[in-house]
C-alpha cells in the first residue's frame, strides 16, 4: 500500500507580502513555505504508515528550488519525493496543473489499496481545485474536506465537513482525499530524520518523463494550454483611512456612542 | 452528446446558476447567484437558468425564478438526495454536454468547491474559483476597476466587444486581485463567494412564470463510487455572520482573558442585536467555532456596524471585512492596521473600553 502526497510550496501570504508596481508578486522578496493544509496531508499520510506501514511519497509541482522542501518532508519521515518540473508546465492553471499531476501519480503507480491525499487549498490561489482535478483526471473517486479517515482494507470511510455539520462517506480506494487543518496536528521534522532526507529516494520528472503517459496532452499543459487566463491583476485601493478618537475613557465611548445615534446606527 | 466539443464557443448559449439544495432546502446563495446570474444574462441578452438537482425538488422552482430565473432545468432521483460527487458530477455534466450552457456558475461552499472542479476536468474547461466580482460589459468593468484598482483605466486599450465573462478574486491572502476569464473554452465556470452579490427583491409574477425543463438524464447505482453513511447537522446553531447586522469581533487581544475577551464581545452584540466574530487567529487558537471567522479563509461580511476587538488587521482579515458600513477598531497599538480601515479608531485596551463603550451605548439609546 502506498500514500501519495501531494503538496506546494508557497509565498508565506500571512507575512509580509510585496507587491511589484506593476500589480504581480515580487516573488523573489517573499519566504517560501509548505503550503499549510499540505503538511496536515503529510501528517494524515506518515499517521497511517505508523499504524499499517506503507509507503510515504511526496509529489510537488514546481521550480527547482522545491527540492528543500521535499528534503524537508523526507526529514518528517516521508520516505521518497517526486519533483515535477519542467519550463513546459510553467504557467500552467489548475487544469493543467492536475493533468500534469495526474501524470506523475500514474507513473508513480497507483494500485488498489493506494490513496493520494492532498491539502484542502493552497495559500497562495486559494482555489481548492487541483484536488478534485487530479482525482476526475485519474478516474477515482474524491472525498474533499476531510476531517477523519478510518481505513478498511480497500475501503475508507471520511468524516468530510460542510458548513452546516458533516457527512460519514464510504470510497472504495483507489481514492482522493482534500484534508482541512481539524483533521490532525503536523509532526516535525526528527534529528534521526533530518540525517536520512539526503539518502532517501529522491527524483524530478520532467517534461521528457512523462510525455509518453497516456493521461499526457502536450495541447493543454503550461500557459498556452490552460483554459483560464489572467486577464488583469491588480491591487485593491486602501480605504481613506477614519477618525481616530481622542483617549479612551468613558468620554471617548459617549463621542462614539453618540455619532452612531447621529448616524441612526443604533 | 458524442458531438460535444468545448472549443466550439458558438454552440454554448444561456446563463446558468447551480442552484444547491441540502434536505431539501434552498441555499441562500442560490438566490445571490441567481441575481447576478440575472445581470449577466441580460448584459449577453440570454436567459437565465437554474440549475436544480436532487429528489422531488420540482417544488422549488418556483422560488428561483421568484429571484430572476426564466426557467429551472430539473433533475430528479432518489440518487440525487444526498450530495455526492460521483452522481452530481455525472448529471451536471450530461446536462451541460446535452443543452450546452455559455456560462455556469456555483456558490463556493464546500459542495460547490468540490462539484465544480470535477465537471470542469470532465468537461475540458476554465473554472475560476471563490469569484467576488463579474462582469460581462467594458464599460461596467472599466467601472469597477475605476473605484476598486489603482489602474490606469482610461489610458489603456479596450476591445469594446469583448463578451467574455470577467471573472475577479483575490488572490495571496487578499493581496492582489485578479482579474481572470476562459476565452477558448465553455462553458465558462465560476464558483463564487457566499454572501458577496446583493440578493434582488422576489418577484412574484416571475415566480409563477417559471418554466420548467426536464432534460433526459441517466444515473444508475453503479455510477456512484462512494457511498453517503451520514448526514449529521451541526448541534449547535450556526452563527449567521453572512445575515447579521452587527459584529462585534475578536482577535489576539484577548489572549491574556480568552473568556473575558468573549464575553465583552457578546455583551456588545447582544446590546446591538448582532453576533460575534473572529480573526483567522482566535479560530485557530480554538477560541471561537470556525464558523465564526471573518476573513479571506472564512467569511465575507458587510454588517452595518464591524466592531473590531484586538485585532490587529491581517490584509486576510480587511479584506472580509472592510465594506462593512461603519467600522470600529480598538486596540492597544495605535500603529495597527485595522485602524487603515476603521472608520473610528480608539486606542486603548479592549478589556477597559469595551464595557464602557456597551455603557455609553446605551445611554445613548435611552436618550433617543
Amino acid at each position: 500500500m502506498k500514500i501519495i502526497v501531494c503538496v506546494k510550496q508557497v509565498p508565506d501570504t500571512t507575512g509580509k507580502v510585496a507587491v511589484k508596481p506593476d500589480g504581480t508578486l515580487d516573488r523573489a522578496s517573499m519566504q517560501t513555505v509548505t503550503n499549510p493544509d499540505d503538511l496536515n496531508a503529510i501528517e494524515a499520510a506518515l499517521a497511517m504508515k505508523d499504524e499499517v506501514g506503507c509507503e510515504v511519497i511526496a509529489v510537488s509541482m514546481g521550480p527547482a528550488p522545491a527540492e528543500g522542501m521535499l528534503r524537508e518532508l523526507l526529514a518528517m519521515g516521508v520516505d521518497r519525493a517526486v519533483l515535477v518540473s519542467g519550463r513546459e508546465f510553467g504557467g500552467s492553471d489548475t487544469y493543467a496543473t492536475s493533468q500534469i499531476l495526474a501524470c506523475a501519480i500514474s507513473k508513480i503507480g497507483l494500485e488498489k489499496e493506494d490513496i493520494v491525499i492532498c491539502g484542502r487549498q493552497a495559500i497562495d490561489g486559494d482555489t481548492a481545485q487541483v484536488g478534485p482535478q487530479i482525482a476526475e483526471k485519474l478516474g477515482i473517486p474524491q472525498i474533499t474536506y476531510v476531517a477523519g479517515i478510518e481505513k478498511d482494507g480497500d475501503k475508507i470511510v471520511c468524516k468530510r465537513m460542510l458548513e452546516d455539520g458533516f457527512m460519514k462517506i464510504e470510497a472504495q480506494t483507489p481514492c482522493l482525499l482534500t484534508c482541512v487543518k481539524e483533521l490532525n496536528q503536523p509532526r516535525y521534522m526528527s534529528i534521526g530524520g533530518i540525517m536520512e532526507a539526503y539518502s532517501k529516494p529522491y527524483e524530478v520528472f520532467d517534461y521528457e518523463a512523462l510525455k509518453d503517459s497516456p493521461l499526457m496532452d502536450a495541447e493543454s499543459i503550461g500557459l498556452k494550454g490552460s483554459p483560464t487566463n489572467i486577464f488583469k491583476s491588480f491591487t485593491p485601493p486602501q480605504k481613506g483611512a477614519g477618525t481616530m478618537l481622542k483617549g479612551a475613557d468613558k468620554n471617548t465611548c459617549k463621542e462614539l456612542a453618540q455619532i452612531l445615534a447621529d448616524k441612526h446606527l443604533i | 452528446m458524442d458531438t460535444y466539443n468545448s472549443k466550439d464557443i458558438a454552440a454554448f448559449k444561456n446563463v446558468w446558476v447551480f442552484c444547491e439544495q441540502r434536505q431539501g432546502e434552498l441555499m441562500p446563495t442560490d438566490f445571490e447567484l441567481l441575481s447576478e446570474g440575472r445581470k449577466l444574462a441580460d448584459e449577453l441578452g440570454v436567459k437565465l437558468y437554474g440549475l436544480l438537482l436532487g429528489d422531488q425538488v420540482e417544488g422549488l422552482a418556483k422560488t428561483l425564478g421568484g429571484y430572476g430565473a426564466d426557467g429551472v432545468i430539473v433533475c430528479e432521483s432518489p440518487l440525487l438526495k444526498d450530495y455526492t460527487t460521483d452522481a452530481y458530477a455525472k448529471t451536471v455534466c450530461d446536462v451541460v454536454k446535452e443543452l450546452k450552457p455559455e456560462i455556469l456558475i456555483y456558490g463556493a461552499s464546500n459542495i460547490g468547491r468540490d462539484l465544480a472542479p470535477r465537471c470542469a476536468a470532465r468537461l475540458h474547461t476554465g473554472l475560476t474559483a471563490d469569484c467576488t466580482h463579474l462582469d460581462i460589459d467594458v464599460e461596467q468593468y472599466k467601472s469597477f476597476l475605476r473605484e476598486n484598482s489603482t489602474l490606469d483605466v482610461d489610458g489603456s486599450q479596450w476591445d469594446e466587444g469583448d463578451r467574455n465573462l470577467k471573472m475577479t478574486r483575490p488572490a495571496f491572502g487578499g493581496h492582489l486581485m485578479a482579474t481572470i476569464i476562459c476565452p477558448k473554452f465553455r462553458p465558462c465556470m465560476a464558483t463564487v463567494r457566499p454572501g458577496v452579490m446583493k440578493k434582488a427583491p422576489f418577484d412574484a409574477a416571475k415566480s409563477e412564470a417559471v418554466e420548467i425543463i426536464r432534460p433526459a438524464f441517466s444515473l444508475q447505482e453503479e455510477d456512484l463510487e462512494t457511498k453517503v453513511l451520514a448526514v449529521e447537522k451541526s448541534a449547535r446553531k450556526l452563527v449567521d455572520l453572512i445575515g447579521a447586522d452587527v459584529i462585534v469581533s475578536v482577535g489576539r487581544g484577548i489572549a491574556s482573558d480568552i473568556e473575558g475577551g468573549i464575553k465583552i464581545a457578546q455583551d456588545l452584540a447582544d446590546e446591538l442585536g448582532g453576533v460575534v466574530g473572529g480573526s483567522r487567529v482566535a479560530i485557530d487558537s480554538g477560541w471561537l467555532a470556525s464558523d465564526h471567522q471573518v476573513g479571506q479563509t472564512g467569511k465575507t461580511v458587510h454588517p452595518k456596524i464591524y466592531i473590531a476587538l484586538g485585532i490587529s488587521g491581517a490584509i486576510q482579515h480587511k479584506v472580509g471585512m472592510q465594506d462593512s458600513e461603519c467600522i470600529i477598531a480598538v486596540n492597544k497599538n495605535s500603529a495597527a492596521p485595522i485602524f487603515e480601515v476603521a472608520d473610528y479608531g480608539i486606542t486603548g485596551d479592549l478589556y477597559s473600553v469595551g464595557p464602557m463603550l456597551l455603557e455609553a451605548i446605551r445611554e445613548a439609546k435611552a436618550a433617543k
